[in-house]
């Protein structure tokens, strides 16, 4: 069976049932279309010191494959020094309508930010 | 919630410039027509590839084969990160490739042009990469975010492409009365299909509409193209070659360049499917994805085996946590 999900959608199983909003199946095709090979999402630390960042997702056999057509697509100029792949489906997203959620609980916690604590000017160095 | 209040915030999102993202509610039209034009727009970069692969091996010099080399290299890459991007909205990329293979998508009419001589390398370069850097640039603000984001990457990528092209022109342009006269024939040539390639006049776009209110686009075709015709219009007389134009002229009223009408039987003609290369370009993508069966069930057959001898945690695992 062909599985199909919607990007940074992968539910929890991994039985390739489309979850996002309308719960239409976009497309599933027929057998004879072959199979794509699984999708993995690259991640590219452009320089020592620096967090990997997300850059997009390719197609592979396997995690040496991905590497190797990351390095190929996403690093021709020097973009990076180092390469994680990481297969889509095992990525767990929060869900895009509890967003708020997130913010809610810091809102009123402004004393979490030092722009918070009226000081005298002649403080200096803090 | 109900249809209308997803409706209501996803309305509000464009309203206030805020991306789309690929699991938040968007409404079906939305999707579909992002998947049309994100897939015809990965489409365009994987046929471009063919005009201009035609003259990797004939290019004048080692130099230029390696630049035409790294193009085409780049115009690959390009395609994947929109397919990449397509795939984002639900649809496999089997699909979309599948679609292109049976003639059911689209893709930019520029590339069913043929490339007659060296001087089209250019032409393409300066005029056809030129038309689309002035898309991209406007779509790296489109509301959809993986979109939007790979356009930026692609403009950071295009530009070269457009300075190798006019370079190849400059030089042809100083050289002998014969490499003067390949260069004017190659602008007379790939003038008018460059400036066909912003689509049909707004009056009789029939997508542009939607996609203007849901921020897809964010200039109609009629200004995109003004704004190309503006740029090149001067940057020709650097070339000293002129563009095939008797009614291109500066209008300083309305500060742009006035144009000649567009052929726009030719237009439709070759969207339809009858301009000089549509049957070869598809054949050679079709040809090229057969021919490459064998290499992708090895890659399989490969991966299979090696994941058979391998300890399950990969070196290097660990590290990355
Ligand atoms: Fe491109
Ligand atoms: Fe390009």
């Amino acid at each position: 069976m062909t599985t199909k999900y919607y990007y940074g959608d992968f539910g929890e199983s991994g039985s390739g049932e489309i979850t996002a909003n309308n719960k239409k199946n976009v497309g599933i095709h027929s057998d004879a279309a072959g199979h794509d090979w699984p999708l993995w999402e690259v991640f590219i630390r452009s320089k020592q010191g620096l967090d990997h960042k997300h850059m997009g997702s390719l197609h592979a056999t396997d995690a040496q494959m991905a590497i190797e057509n990351a390095r190929d697509v996403y690093t021709r100029r020097m973009e990076g020094v180092s390469i994680w792949v990481v297969e889509s489906k095992h990525i767990h997203a929060s869900n895009p309508d509890e967003a708020e959620s997130l913010y809610d609980p810091a809102n009123d916690k402004a004393y979490r930010h030092p722009t918070f604590y009226d000081l005298p000017d002649e403080l200096k160095h803090m | 919630m109900p249809i209308h209040d997803l409706e209501k915030t996803f309305l509000d999102k464009i309203e206030r410039e805020i991306k789309i993202e690929p699991r938040d509610w968007m409404p079906d039209a939305y999707r579909k027509n992002l998947v049309r034009q994100i897939s015809q727009h990965a489409h365009s970069e994987i046929v471009g590839m063919l005009p201009e692969g035609n003259w990797i091996t004939r290019a004048p010099s080692l130099k230029r084969k390696a630049i035409l080399i790294a193009k085409a290299q780049d115009e690959a890459g390009h395609g994947l990160y929109l397919y990449s991007a397509t795939e984002t909205l639900g649809t496999s990329r089997e699909e979309t490739i599948n679609d292109l293979h049976s003639g059911k998508a689209k893709y930019s009419s520029i590339f069913n042009y043929p490339t007659l001589c060296w001087a089209d390398i250019g032409a393409i370069g300066w005029l056809v990469d030129g038309a689309a850097i002035i898309n991209q640039v406007m779509l790296c603000r489109t509301s959809y975010g993986p979109y939007a984001r790979a356009m930026v990457r692609i403009c950071r990528e295009e530009s070269f492409h457009q300075r190798q092209g006019f370079e190849i022109l400059l030089v042809l342009s100083r050289g002998s009365d014969e490499q003067k006269a390949m260069c004017q024939d190659a602008l007379n040539r790939w003038w008018w299909p460059s400036l066909m390639m912003f689509g049909p006049r707004d009056s009789d776009s029939t997508h542009s509409d939607q996609s203007m209110k849901w921020k897809i686009k964010r200039m109609s075709n009629d200004e995109l193209r003004q704004k190309f015709i503006d740029m090149i219009a001067e940057q020709v007389k650097v070339l000293g070659m002129t563009l095939p134009d008797p009614d291109l002229k500066w209008n300083a009223e309305r500060k742009h360049y006035d144009f000649g009408e567009i052929d726009w039987a030719e237009f439709w003609n070759v969207v339809k499917g009858n301009g000089p290369c549509n049957k070869q370009r598809i054949e050679a993508r079709t040809k090229a994805w057969d021919e490459g069966a064998w290499v992708r069930e090895a890659a399989v057959a490969y991966a299979e085996k090696r994941k058979e001898k391998q300890p399950q945690t990969p070196k290097g695992a660990l590290e990355a946590a």
